[in-house]
Formats: C-alpha cells, structure tokens, sequence
C-alpha cells in the first residue's frame, strides 16, 4: 500500500468538508435523535424525555419481534437468492455471449427501461395481473389449466417476494454487470487454452472475478428490502409484515420513541449483516480499481 | 402513564398565555378601527388548511376564497400523519380539519385555541349529536369510542383537557361526518346480510377484508365479535387489556384459518378489492359504495341490526392564530356551515353538521335522496355533476336519523392503544 500523502493538508480538508457536514447534518444527527428518543418515554399526549429502557425490553422480549425479523430475514434471503441468479445470468450473457460493444450497452439499457417509471407504478401495476379475476388466472382457466383461480398468487408472500424481485434485481445486475465487464477476455482465453471447460472458467475465474459486484449488489438487496413496509403491505393485503411495517403502526399510533428503538435495532442488524459482507470482499477495491 | 397528560409545562403554558394577552388585546383595538380598512386588509389574508382527501376538497377552498375575498390554501395528509402535523408542527397550519379521533392526541398539547362559539352564526343549528350528545328523539348519542360530544367544549381558551357538557368554547367545529357499516356485494351474496358477526363467517372464508388501521380495524372485529355473542364490551371505542387480548386471538386465528383476503388502508385500496372481487364483504365507506356501483359493480352498504361504526370531523384554529387572521378564521368557519361545503359533500354521501343549511343548498329531490331516504326521483348526480345513482335508487340504511341514530360506537383510539398496536403487529406477523 501506498502511504497517502498528505502534504496539501489545507486542500484535502476542503475537498473533505461537503461531504462530511452532508454526512453529520443528514445522517448522524438525525441517528442520534432517533437514538435519543428511542429512550424517552411516551404516551398519547406527548413524550417525555427520560433514560428508560422500556421500550427496548418491550421489544425484545417479545415473539412477535422475532417472527417479524424471521419473516424479513426469510424475505431478503429468497429475493436476494433470486436477484443473484438473475443479476449474475443477465451479466453473463452481456458480459460473454454479447460480441459487440454496442449491443451490449444496448441491452444494458433495455434492463434500465422499467426503471422509467415509478416504483409504486410498476408494483400496482401486478395486482390486476395477479388477482383472483385477473390475467394469470383468467388465462390459465381459458387454457383449461385450472378450474379454481390461484389464491395465492396475490396478497401473499409470494406476491411480495416477486414484487421485490422486479423492482430490485436491476440492483444486482448492475454491479456485477460492471465487474464482469472488467474481466479481461485473454484471462479467460488463457485459461481455455490451458484446458478449462465452461464450468471451470466460470466456477474459478469469474465467479471470484465477480465477488465485489455480487457483494455490492447483496448490499444494495439487502438494505432494500430489510427496510421496506410499503411493498410488503400492499402485496401482502396487509397480512403480512416486516420490521419496517411495525415501525409504521407505531407511528401511525404516535408512539415515536417505540418505533425509534425498532429503528435503532434495525439499524443494528443491517450494519452487522453489512459487515458481514465487507468482512469477505473488500469494496473499497471495488470502487478504485 | 396518563397522569403525564396533566404533567404542568410552565414554559410553554405561560407562553400561551402571553400569546393569548396580546391577541385579546389586537381584537380589542379592531373593534374600534374602521370595517373599510379590515376589509382592506383581509384579501391579503392565507389561511393554510391541512385536512383528510376526504374532507379538504379543493373545490371547497376555491368556493370559500371566492366567497369570502381572501385565500384558503389546502393541503392533504394521510390520518396519521395529519395528527403527528398538528401535534408536532402546529405553526406550519392554521385551520386543522381534524377527525375526532385525533384530539387525545392534540389537546392535551395546547397546540390548539378554544373556538368562542358566540362567534359561529350556525352552532344552534348544529346536529344534536354533537352539541348535546343526543339524537333527534332526545335518546342519548352513543358514548363508546371517542364520541364528538365528550370532546366538544373546552372550559377556556387555552384548556388542554376536555369540558363535561357545554360550555362557551368549543375544540373543533363539527363539519363532515357518516355512519359506516359493511360493504357487500350482493351479486355473489345471494341472501340478506343483517347482522355484523357475518364478517367472520366461515361461508366467506377468503373473501373478507377489515381495515388496516388498528384503532378501527379492531373495532369492526368488536362489532363482529359482540353480534357472534362472543363477549359484551363495556366499551368497543376503548377496550380493556383483556378485551384486547381476546379480540385480538380471535383476529389472529381468523387469519391464520385464511379468513381475510386483504386488509385495506386507502380509500381506492377498498373500492379496487370490491370491483375485483377478491373481497365480498369488508368495512367501507358510504362514497366507496358509490365508486363501486359507479364502476357497475353492485354493491351495498348494509344497514345492520347492530348499528353503525360512526366518525367525525371538525375543523379547529391553530393557537397561533390571532388578530386579523383569526378574524378570517371566523369568517371561514362561519362560511363552512352555510350550506354550499355542506350541499358539496352531502352529493358524495357525507353529511354535513347542519343539516338546516344544507337543505337549503341542495335541490328539493337531493335532500329528499341523501338525508330522507326517499326513492330517487330523478337521477342523483354527484360534486362534479358526474352521475351517482338513476332515478329509482334508494339509499342504503334510509333517513339521515334512521343511519346518525344507530351509531353503536365511534372510531376512537383506544387508552391502551399501546397495547393494541403490539398486538396488531402479532396479527400481522402472525
């Protein structure tokens, strides 16, 4: 490693500045406040601030909190799971079945085209599709498939996790897409001359090549949908829950200093699982490379 | 916990108080200054009104500042996040369009001013629900829930706590409310439905839906759970522990059973499960039966042998509010019950706190469909002019009374809405 230097001291604190009040004024400031409140007690008339721990203990001594991590845990893993599967075959195929430079961008782009409109748009825009009267059920009854519409299709886990899916794998194609792309071919030239089959290539040298971008992705996963309540609500018909949506019924009950320990344990859990990560890939390479 | 309510906070107290000195003292000196000059002063005059999509219509803003000569802003915010505003920004707002239901949670702050009632032209001609806690027959209003009588006077100005029985203040004026029952569609129903303990009937199993509000939601499962003969509540509007608790196992085994297709939270969210047909009997409101059958898709609001799930709103001035602009306020207000804001909703299906002006802003053949239940004679058309109902519909649940004085409990949140919210999120992890 290169010793930064460290000379123009009076430069680099400036260059350093913005983004370090953005950072204090619009992340930790407002964390502290959560923090703080998350201690204070309340009731329907107002809070108050105090050091209790009530509402940490309420919180975790209590089973609805570990069904509600359970189910958001269960959540993040299958979109995660399918995301990657998706975003590392999406990536593959540009990556080294796409010849010209041109189609490739090209088809990058065709992913992006979804992503045009609004996210609360292209998740509506499944319910008609999935209902008990709706395109999937009413085609498949008209093949002679079903005599019984699907139930399970809409206001479902089902319909959440491919809700997810749809809106987020474009979270996953890109960074591994960019890590693939920086793969140099004669590598992987080299390595078939030297006797490797496809399997092989992809198994030891792309699949490590890719590492960081698959670790960016799962970030980018994992953040997204550990902290949503909305998608979870509607898809689910509200029959299902994350942490996120209990931290909304407690705002919605005016209990903030409730929903701020949630949030704080949340907080918590997604810089572990983070951690967790950056304790296997090192991203900051990533993004100097 | 509660006693924290009444916890004294000088600062803020004394500081009202001061606020309260110096506006008495600005009304004081208009008195005596010339009309030609307030009326001068008033166009130049915003007032920001901050309610439910519901009740804060824009075309009622555009009426009222054409009316009036100064300017009515609205805007519009989701329940919970219309009561956080107000608790917690209440000088970003002057007029609250509040449901009744939000005022444990803003009284008891002072973010609010009393409203002299002998200001209001109309109050007289206010329902009896809300002024004395009575129906047209002199029986008493329902008490279960948050009832708008109990919350309707203050002692002074700046109580943060409720008055028992009238006094010369009020903490909102009443503006826009309804009776709420079950939606169903007849079509696929093919019998009567009169009684709420349908709601969980194993023969919709899949097809029913309740509202994902915990304060409300539980409360249509207490209408259902009281009609099954499952338990008596002292209060449905504001359930013991043990209520709770009960109320709640039943919920929770319900949907495990697969007994709700979806809950709802929006407005369109209920009419949109009701055209697909993914539900066929849930809570609703009387316009989303409306947008329904507007749709062609049949559907009633029945009139149950229980009664109604009632709801209120009023609007209320900011504690900031004084002088010149508190003036306007009262002119406002005094604008919002004299029947054209009332005739607007009264087409959507609402009805308005004096019905007296009401009537007299509606055309002979509206008033006798909306408020009297009398077949309509000719086809009732909505705000817009849009076409409501054909000539022929009668309304569901009959006469303004035979639907206002069957309220069995209004929406509320509940003391131990702490507890409730617990067990709401058990429900929907279950």
């Amino acid at each position: 490693m290169q010793k930064i230097t460290t000379k123009e001291n009076g430069v680099s604190w400036i260059q350093v500045t913005p983004l370090a009040i953005i950072l204090l004024g619009f992340l930790i400031a407002p964390l502290l406040v959560i923090l703080t409140v998350s201690f204070w007690e309340y009731d329907i008339g107002g809070m108050y601030p105090a050091f209790s721990h009530v509402n940490y203990t309420e919180i975790l001594t209590s089973h609805t909190t570990i069904n509600l991590y359970l189910r958001t845990f269960k959540f993040t893993f299958f979109v995660w799971l399918i995301t990657l599967s998706i975003g590392f075959s999406v990536s593959y195929f540009l990556s080294f079945c796409v010849a010209s430079t041109t189609w490739r961008i090209a088809l990058f782009l065709l992913c992006t085209i979804p992503f045009w409109t609004s996210n609360v748009i292209r998740m509506i825009a499944w319910i008609p599709f999935l209902g008990r009267n709706g395109a999937i059920n009413q085609g498949l009854a008209s093949m002679g498939l079903i005599d019984q519409p699907l139930e399970f299709l809409l206001f479902s886990e089902f319909a959440v996790i491919l809700t997810y899916v749809h809106l987020y794998t474009l979270f996953m194609i890109v960074p591994i897409f960019n890590a693939m792309s920086k793969i140099d071919p004669d590598v992987i030239e080299a390595a078939r001359d030297a006797g490797a089959n496809g399997w092989q290539i992809v198994r030891h040298i792309i699949v490590p090549l890719t590492l960081n971008g698959v670790a960016l992705g799962s970030i980018f996963i994992i953040t997204l949908v550990m902290g949503d309540f909305f998608i979870v609500r509607v898809m689910s018909g509200g029959l299902s829950g994350s942490v996120a949506s209990a931290m909304y019924n407690e705002i919605t009950g005016l209990q903030y200093p409730a929903a701020a320990a949630n949030a704080v344990l949340l907080v918590i859990t997604v810089v572990l699982l983070v951690s967790v990560i950056l304790r296997f890939v090192d991203v900051r390479k990533v993004l100097t490379e | 916990m509660k006693s924290k309510v009444q916890k004294p906070k000088n600062g803020r107290r004394k500081f009202l108080k001061g606020v309260a000195g110096v506006s008495a003292f600005a009304a004081g000196s208009q008195i005596i200054g010339a009309p030609m000059v307030w009326a001068n002063k008033l166009k130049d005059i915003k007032l920001s009104h901050v309610g439910g999509a519901y009740s804060a219509m824009k075309p009622i803003a555009e009426q009222a500042s054409k009316d009036l000569g100064f300017t009515i802003e609205m805007q519009n915010l989701g329940f919970e996040a219309l009561t956080a505003r107000v608790a917690t920004q209440p000088k970003t707002i002057d007029i609250a369009d509040l449901s009744f239901v939000s005022m444990p949670a803003v009284t008891p702050r002072g973010v609010m001013q009393g409203i002299d009632i002998s200001r209001i032209k109309n109050w007289d001609k206010i329902t009896p629900i809300f002024t004395q806690g009575k129906n047209q027959d002199g029986s008493t209003a329902s008490t279960q829930g948050n009832a708008p009588y109990e919350m309707m006077y203050l002692e002074k100005m700046d109580s943060k706590a409720w008055h028992e029985g009238p006094t010369e203040h009020a903490s909102l004026i009443p503006t826009i409310y309804n009776a709420d029952t079950l939606g169903i569609r007849p079509d696929i129903i093919a019998r009567p439905i009169e009684n709420w303990s349908e709601l969980f009937n194993p023969e919709f199993k899949g097809k029913a839906g309740i509202v994902d509000t915990p304060a409300v939601g539980i409360m249509d499962a207490a209408m259902a759970l009281e009609s099954r003969g499952d338990l008596i509540y002292g209060d449905k509007g504001n359930m013991t522990i043990e209520e709770i608790d009960k109320t709640m196992d039943v919920l929770i085994d319900l949907k495990k059973q697969g007994h709700f297709r979806s809950l709802w939270n929006t407005f369109d969210a209920s009419v949109n499960l009701m055209v697909a047909g993914e539900v066929v009997i849930q809570s609703m409101w009387s316009p989303a039966v409306t947008a329904v059958r507007s749709r062609g898709v049949d559907c009633t609001f029945v009139a149950l042998k229980e009664g109604y799930r009632g709801w209120g709103n009023g609007i209320g001035m900011m504690a900031h509010l004084d002088g010149l602009q508190r003036d306007a306020a009262y002119e406002y207000i005094n604008w919002y019950l004299d029947g054209w804001q009332g005739a607007f909703i009264a087409r959507q299906g609402y009805y308005s706190a004096v019905p007296e002006t009401t009537k007299a802003a509606l055309s002979q053949e509206e008033w006798d469909y909306w408020y009297e239940g009398k077949k309509a004679t000719v086809d009732i058309k909505g705000p817009n002019g849009n076409l409501q109902e054909k000539a022929g519909h009668v309304r569901d649940g009959g006469s303004y009374w035979d639907r206002m004085g069957k309220v069995a409990c209004w929406n509320a949140i509940h003391d131990e809405n702490r507890h409730l919210t617990k067990r709401w999120n058990e429900f929907i992890a279950a």
